[in-house]
């Protein structure tokens, strides 16, 4: 018997039964359509998290007092400007190294009111991160060292507040204190799902004296290539030890916040595949299942083919085939339903799904081998049947 | 293995065959040594029970003695694996059952052309063949029927079209006039006596109808699962 002899055989007995077939490849529709969304789903938020922090700017090194583990509580901060500058004359170059002091507040203008993120920080700020102006100038030295209650606005928050206005040159109340804005910056978008042009920068001494503190919350340093990344952030982090004996400082660069979370995210992806898989099985168990009932309804026709001189491997192969179209039909059409599903969460949802072709192709791989893996057992048994008593069946 | 026209079509000697059925044996052929000349004409007869289904089996290579040798057309069967047995039956006999045993679903036409799919025949012959088969047993009018379609009597003319489109030398028929009235086992008989005369296949049946049974040239009474008369012996 030829191949194509076989595959039209195994088509026509599912044609025959076509509600059944249907019902049986609905099972391997299910899963293959969970894996295909899931898995799209679980890529899109790696990689737009990945993009994000990429977005911040290159070769930066983020200090933070205390140990940066996953899931650790924040430690209070014991770091101040004299700190900051005591890492200046570490690393050499003030301008590589900057600082951030954040705080919620309310901003107001005339009746507009909106609630940003204001944080203090410095003339180094833009030379170290991603931070492109649209108007006016950044914050300056000068800011920073006369406490200068100037203010440069993100995009969206300029918007907010003045509308098509140029807010250069004008006022803003910032938690009731006048300020004057300097700057706006352009879009950048968000990061982590904070919008980052709802930000307000100020200088970080005006923020001190507004907050009551005289500490930081954070300082970053800024490597100028990536080969200097490593030895830096030893340095910085030896630096800050010596300093204050006993205590723990934390130095991560863009690429271990990159490791940490694309393996987080990565290990999600697993697990919601691997839940999509385990659908995906039962409906392997549901094809097996309806074999079984098929070879033993069709008992006589085996017996009547191996009669006209069917092979047991003719008769393996038949039921074989047909195990396999149930779930690779099941799977094409899971696989459409699933590329169809993701595209609509996302233009219909924030959730950023990404279709992968290497999940297409998995996707379809294990619904073949699904139907070769629970379809052998049914198979084999009908390929066995003595012919003698599978003609005498009723 | 040497297969020709001088060898007889069937050559059994001393066939058993013991079942087992819940641990107690039970011996349907006890010893039965048989030869059927190919394009010979003979007719099984013997009480329920008395294994002539079971000779049938064994004489069509559905089932393997459990003692004794059997040769079909020359050939040894004990020898041969399941592959080449099912070769043999798909090229050296045909079947004819009492309850037909069509595939419901499918057309008459696609029925007979059944044996030649397991022959590697390409579709356009297989049909043509078909169609021919089933001219010959005349059916050329009802190719695409299907067996809910047709009358009993007509559904075993499309049996034995597909017992005939592999040209097999020997036709086993077991009880094939059983399901049908008298006009239509009539007409069955008469198309099995012309294929015998002018094909030059052997036929081998078994019936419980003795004016079928006198059709034959031959009759083979068996009785207990042993050869108590046979009315003529092969050249
Ligand atoms: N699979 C089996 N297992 C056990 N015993 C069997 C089996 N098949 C047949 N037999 C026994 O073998 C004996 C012969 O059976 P067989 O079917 O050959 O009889 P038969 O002559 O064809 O009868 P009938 O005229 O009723 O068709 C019977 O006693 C039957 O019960
Ligand atoms: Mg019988």
């Amino acid at each position: 018997m030829r191949g194509r002899e076989a595959f039209a055989m195994a088509l026509e007995a599912l044609r025959v039964n076509r509600l059944r077939s249907t019902l049986t490849m609905l099972g391997v529709i299910i899963g293959v359509l969970a894996v295909v969304v899931l898995v799209s789903v679980g890529t899109g938020a790696k990689d737009a998290v990945e993009e994000q922090i990429s977005g911040l700017g290159t070769n930066i090194i983020l200090v933070v007092p205390g140990q940066l583990t996953v899931g650790a509580a924040p430690t209070q901060s014991r770091l101040s400007l004299a700190d900051v500058a005591y890492l200046r004359r570490v690393v050499g170059d003030p301008a590589k190294v900057t600082v951030s002091l954040q705080s919620g507040e309310t901003v107001r203008v005339g009746r507009t009111e909106a609630f940003v993120t204001v944080i203090g920080t410095d003339q180094s700020l833009t030379g170290i991160f991603e931070r492109p102006l649209a108007k006016g100038r950044p914050l300056s030295e000068t800011d920073v060292d006369t406490r200068r209650r100037v203010a440069v606005l993100g995009a969206e928050v300029a918007t907010r507040m003045f509308g098509d206005v140029d807010p250069v040159g004008r006022q803003v109340s910032i938690a009731g204190a006048r300020f004057r804005v300097v700057g706006v910056y352009a879009t950048i978008g968000q990061t982590f799902g904070l919008s980052r042009d709802q930000e307000v920068h100020v200088p970080v001494t005006t923020a001190q004296r507004m907050l009551g503190v005289d500490r930081v919350n954070g300082l970053a340093v800024g490597a100028s290539g990536p080969d200097e990344i490593e030895p830096l952030q030893r340095k910085v982090v030896d630096a800050l030890t010596a300093r204050y004996p006993g205590e723990k400082f934390s130095a991560v660069t863009q690429t271990q916040l990159l490791g940490t979370i694309g393996s987080v995210l990565g290990m999600l992806t697993g697990v919601l595949a691997a839940i999509a898989g385990i659908s995906l099985l039962v409906g392997g168990v549901g094809v097996s299942n309806i074999m079984l009932v098929s070879v033993r309804e069709r008992t006589r026709e085996i017996g009547l083919r191996k009669a006209l001189g069917a092979r047991q491997r003719d008769v393996l192969a038949q039921f074989l085939i047909e195990a396999v179209l149930l779930t690779t039909i099941g799977g094409v059409i899971g696989i459409v339903l699933g590329v169809g599903g993701a595209l609509a969460i996302r233009s219909f949802t924030e959730v950023p799904a990404t279709i992968t072709w290497w999940s297409i192709a998995l996707a379809f791989g294990v619904s073949a081998a699904v139907g070769v893996f629970f379809g052998v057992a049914p198979a084999r048994r009908a390929g066995r049947l003595d012919p003698v008593i599978a003609l005498r069946a009723e | 293995m040497t297969s020709g026209e001088r060898a007889p079509a069937i050559e059994a000697v001393d066939l058993t065959r013991r079942y087992q059925l819940e641990g107690v044996a039970v011996d349907a052929l006890r010893g039965v040594s048989l030869r059927i000349g190919q394009g010979e004409f003979a007719a099984i007869v013997g009480p329920s029970g008395s294994g002539k289904s079971t000779l049938m089996h064994l004489l069509g290579c559905l089932d393997r003695p459990t003692s004794g040798v059997l040769r079909v057309n020359g050939v040894e069967m004990s020898g041969l694996s399941e592959s080449r047995l099912a070769e043999l039956r798909n090229r050296t006999i045909g079947f004819v059952f009492q309850s037909f045993h069509l595939l419901a679903r499918t057309t008459a036409l696609d029925n007979v052309a059944l044996p030649l799919v397991y022959r590697g025949v390409g579709r356009s012959e297989r049909r043509a063949r078909a169609a021919a088969a089933l001219e010959a047993v005349g059916l050329g009018h009802r190719l695409e029927h299907r067996p809910s379609q047709m009358s009993g009597g007509e559904q075993q003319r499309v049996a034995i079209a597909r017992a005939l489109v592999g040209e097999p030398k020997v036709l086993l028929a077991d009880e094939p006039t059983g399901n049908l009235d008298t006009r239509n086992g009539a007409e069955v008989m008469a198309i099995l006596d012309r294929l015998n005369a002018d094909g030059g296949v052997a036929v081998v049946l078994v019936t419980h109808d003795q004016e079928i049974a006198a059709c034959a040239r031959r009759q083979i009474h068996v009785r207990d699962g042993l050869i108590e008369l046979d009315t003529g012996s092969a050249r």
